[in-house]
Formats: C-alpha cells, structure tokens, sequence
C-alpha cells in the first residue's frame, strides 16, 4: 500500500494546487461520410460522432467519481472538415459547422475541432470552400473550433494562405464585434499541425489516424510551481530535476485515465500529450513558474531561458511516464487563460516581441492574444508569417490565435469568459507589411527539410 | 477493486468508529488502516476492498461524504490505482 504521506501529497495537488486532467479528446475519422449530396453528408456526419461518442461524456464521469481526480474538458476532434465535405456538390460549407456543433451538444462535449483545412502547399477546392466558410460557421455556431495549418518544414510556407487567414481573422472579428471577436478565440492558424492533438482550439483527426481514438491531455502548472517553491536559491540542476519528477507524476495520472477510458469505451488508446496547460484560475498559471524561478516579472530578459528549461524538463519527465506520447506536449502560453501572463501584459513587462521569442522554445505559439480592433489584415498575416516561420525553421508546431477585437484600443480588455478567459488587448508595431503579404506565393522550405 | 479512504478534519470521538461502521455495513472490507495526527488536524488513511460492497461506487463515495459532512471531516475514497500509478513504478 502506498504511504499515507504519499496519498495526502496526491490529495494536496488536486485540492490545492489544481492538479487534473485537462481533457479526455475522442478523435473520429469522418472520411466515411463523403456524400455528394450535402444534406445526406451532414446525416453521415452526424450519425457517426453521436454513435462514435455517445457514452464519452458518462464514461469521463465514472472515471473522474472513481479515481477522484478532476477531468475538466470531455471533446471531440474529427477529420479536417475540408476533406470529409470535399465531394460535396455545394458551395456553402457551414452547415457542416453546425452539424458539428448539433452533435457536440447532443452528447454534452463543450468543444469539437476539426472544421480545418490543411494547405501548407496549396488549396484544394474543398480548403477554399471550407476556409470561405470560417467566419460565418464560427459566428453560427457555439462548439465548434476551427484551424488551418498554412505551412510545414517540408513545404514552407503558403503566403497565399497566410495572407487569406489575416482577412479570414479581420473578418471572423468583425462579424463577432458584440463579444469581442469570440470567433477569433475558436480559430488557430498552424505551421507543422500536429495530427493527435486533443487541445481545443486546434484539435483534428489526422488522416494518418485510426476510426476512432482516445487522447488524453494532461495539466498542472500549479502543481509544477509548487514543487519549486521548494527548491528556492537552489541550481538549475536541482530546478530541472525536479519539473522532471513532478511532470512524470503527472503523466503517470494521465496514463492512468487514457488507458481507463480506452478499455472502457473500446477504444484505441492514442497518444498522453503532456502540456502544462494553464487555466485563469489563480494557481494554475505558467508565469507563475517562470517567476518562481527568479524572474520579477514574466516577459523580462531571462524568461525565454526559463521557458526553455521549464518546456524541455517537461517532457523529459513525462516521456519515460507514458506508453505513447503525442500532442503539442510542452508548456502553453495563452495569454489571456493566465492569471500571470495577464497581470505582466497590463503592467507593461509583456509584449508581443517577446512572446514571439518564447514561442521559439516552447509548445505552439502566439496564443489567445488581443490587438486593437483597426490591426490590418495584413499585420495579423505578418505575425502569422513569422510565427510560421519560426515554426518551419525549427522543425516545431507554432500557431497564431489572435483576436483584433473590434472598437477596442490598447489598455482595454475583452472578456470571453470560462476557460478561454479575459484578453488585455495589446500594442502591435506600427509599421506596415502589406507590401510583404501581397507578394503571395509560398516561402521554400528550408534546407534542412531535406533530410533523405 | 480495491480503494484508499481518506479522512481529514478536526479530531474528536469515535471518528473511526463511525467510519468502519459505515464500511462494514455496506459490506467493505478494511485491509489496512495508518492514522496520525498532522496540525491538530485527524488524518486516517485506510486500504479497502470495495469487490462485495452492497453498494455502488458512486453511492459508497456519496454515503461516506455525507457522513463526513454531518462530522465536520472531509471522507472521500478513490480507486487505489491513482495512488499507485503517481507514486510507483
């Protein structure tokens, strides 16, 4: 039997230090709903993720009664939208949005992601169709999340796509003035999309994948930080072992509830990703980490180091914990989901240049960000291009989730409430790429994509 | 399955006997029981097995919580595998 201290210890980090599993993702392949009639499609589409993920929501349940241990989001991730809709004689794609979005709330997941397009090379008419449709299908609908992956490391990167999503973005924003472009807070613009990924808002079902999969994304910065509390004045020897230990704890956990509701629902056990995914809750922020470690204020010089200590001891703990790891695994940095990166950003020590940089050494990228409402198009296709750029270049996921909220000027703040949070909206350098954006055609891969 | 029963709160008389009583009515069986005293603050942990209960899980873990809440203490009982999954390899 394990040891009492042992079983308080556990006890102490899900009451206090908000320890949980952030979310049990089932991904469904639509691929067998292909329909040239769009009505029949969405029935196929239906039918398929309400059969698929019927007892998903009840079986999370059991195991969060049974091992009593938080298991917040219950979601769905489905084929890239624009595939499984492809065949489809019809021009408008958002119906398939609201399919979604029908049979997400009637098997009671708060997110399903997937209304997606891959086109890091070049559109199919299936991705332009699907990309038209993105801001419309985001205002329309409550549950649905919606990405596009516009570069990779093999390809480069597709400025004609990067420049589409900067308007696709403005748009999205504008058509979601009245709560602050809400639908931006459901659209992720990718480079090297991951296809396991069961964190909302860039989850899919890759094409690579099976039928039918479970993918369990762990958290706990909390319990992160509170474990380097105890090493205060300590070496960055001691600082990484011990994320090392704490993080392979926390795997192990979701291990544990991966492999649960795989034999409970009969369902293959996909991937652990292990990101410290913070919430805006106090307690439960990644800047706090990074502030434990010796910095006054996240976003001074020293925090990208930090950072990369924090990412990399993450996942060196966690590898050795799970069977199969996969996902974004490292450490997110949504601003507006950070009780810390939202007190750095409004007292100043925070700015766009340099989460930039910390995108370089963590997982994904800019991430849950507000800008003034007047941002052009082609700025918000800028940042979308050097995050994307970073990403190819080193051969590692970035994404772009930015909302220009609408009317709203730096020092404002925009308020999506639950988990997605409060966004101070902040300044973008004035200059002006639209020459750049306008250019189009695709930046080539980099060398070192040629690896055969 | 077996499960690990916690007890935490402001110590007083017949804690653990009204905390078997409530198990062995039920038909739990206790394998192992370690109590101290943390802060002031009663703290029992207890190895169980739940296979024969007469109740559901879910029942079990809400008639111990409630038996908590009319004692001022926070009971709760989880399946073992937690424990052993964070803390053994």
């Amino acid at each position: 039997m394990v040891n009492s201290k042992e079983i308080l210890e556990t006890l102490e980090m899900i009451d206090q230090q908000h320890l949980d599993i952030r979310t049990i993702t089932m991904g469904i392949s639509l691929r067998d709903c292909a329909h040239p009639d769009a009505n029949k499609c969405c029935d196929k589409i239906y039918d398929k993720i309400t059969r698929c993920a019927e007892k998903l929501v009840q079986t999370g349940e059991d195991i969060e009664r049974e091992l009593g241990i938080p298991i917040v989001n219950k979601r769905i991730s489905v084929t890239p939208m624009a595939m499984a809709a492809e065949s489809c004689e019809t021009e408008d794609f958002v119906p398939f949005a609201k399919t979604m979005d029908r049979a997400a709330k009637e098997v009671g997941v708060n997110f399903i992601g997937g209304f997606s397009a891959l086109v890091h090379k070049g559109f199919t008419s299936g991705d332009r169709r699907l990309i038209a449709a993105i801001p419309q299908a985001l205002t329309e609908t409550e549950r649905v999340c919606s990405s596009v992956n516009v570069a990779t490391t093999k390809a480069g990167i597709n400025m004609d796509a990067v420049a589409l999503m900067g308007r696709t973005i403005k748009t999205a924003a504008e058509m979601t003035k009245d709560s602050g472009g809400m639908a931006c807070a459901k659209l992720v613009v990718f480079a090297n999309a991951v296809e396991d990924n069961p964190f909302m808002a860039g989850a899919f079902h890759g094409v690579g994948e099976p039928e039918c999969v479970i993918n369990v994304g762990v958290s706990g910065p909390g319990v992160v930080h509170h474990a380097l509390t105890k090493v205060k004045g300590e070496s960055f020897d001691v600082v990484a072992d011990t994320i090392k230990k704490t993080a392979f704890r926390i795997t192990r956990m979701g291990q544990l509830v991966a492999q649960e509701a795989s034999a409970r629902l009969g369902v293959p056990f996909g991937i652990v990703d292990l990101s410290l995914a913070p919430t805006p809750a106090i307690g439960d922020s990644v800047a706090d980490i990074l502030e434990e470690m010796g910095l006054s204020t996240v976003g001074s010089h020293g925090t990208t180091a930090a950072l990369a200590l924090l990412n990399d001891a993450v996942k060196k703990g966690g590898v050795m914990a799970s069977s199969h790891v996969g996902g974004l695994s490292g450490a997110f940095i949504p601003v507006s989901e950070d009780a810390g990166m939202i007190a750095a950003v409004k007292a100043g020590a925070l700015t766009l240049e340099k989460l930039e940089a910390m995108t370089c050494v963590c997982s994904v990228g800019l991430d849950m960000i507000a800008v003034p409402g007047d941002t052009s198009a082609e700025t918000i296709s800028a940042i979308i291009a050097d995050e994307s750029a970073i990403g190819v270049v080193n051969n590692k996921t970035t994404a772009v989730r930015i909302i220009p909220a609408p009317g709203m000027v730096v020092g404002d703040t925009v308020d999506f409430g639950g988990l997605l949070g409060t966004a101070p909206v902040m300044p973008v350098n004035a200059g002006d790429p639209t020459l750049l954006i306008a250019r189009g055609g695709r930046i080539p891969a980099p060398l070192h994509s040629l690896r055969n | 399955m077996r499960a690990i029963v916690t007890v935490v709160g402001r110590d007083r008389v017949g804690i653990i006997a009204e905390v078997c009583t409530l198990l062995s009515k039920n038909n739990v069986n206790i394998l192992d029981i370690n109590q101290t005293i943390l802060q002031e603050f009663f703290t029992m942990t207890m190895l169980v097995d739940v296979s024969n209960s007469v109740i559901s899980f879910a029942e079990l873990k809400e008639a111990l919580a409630a038996k908590g809440g009319e004692m001022g203490l926070k009971i709760r009982i989880q399946n073992e595998d937690i424990f052993e999954a964070m803390h053994r390899i």
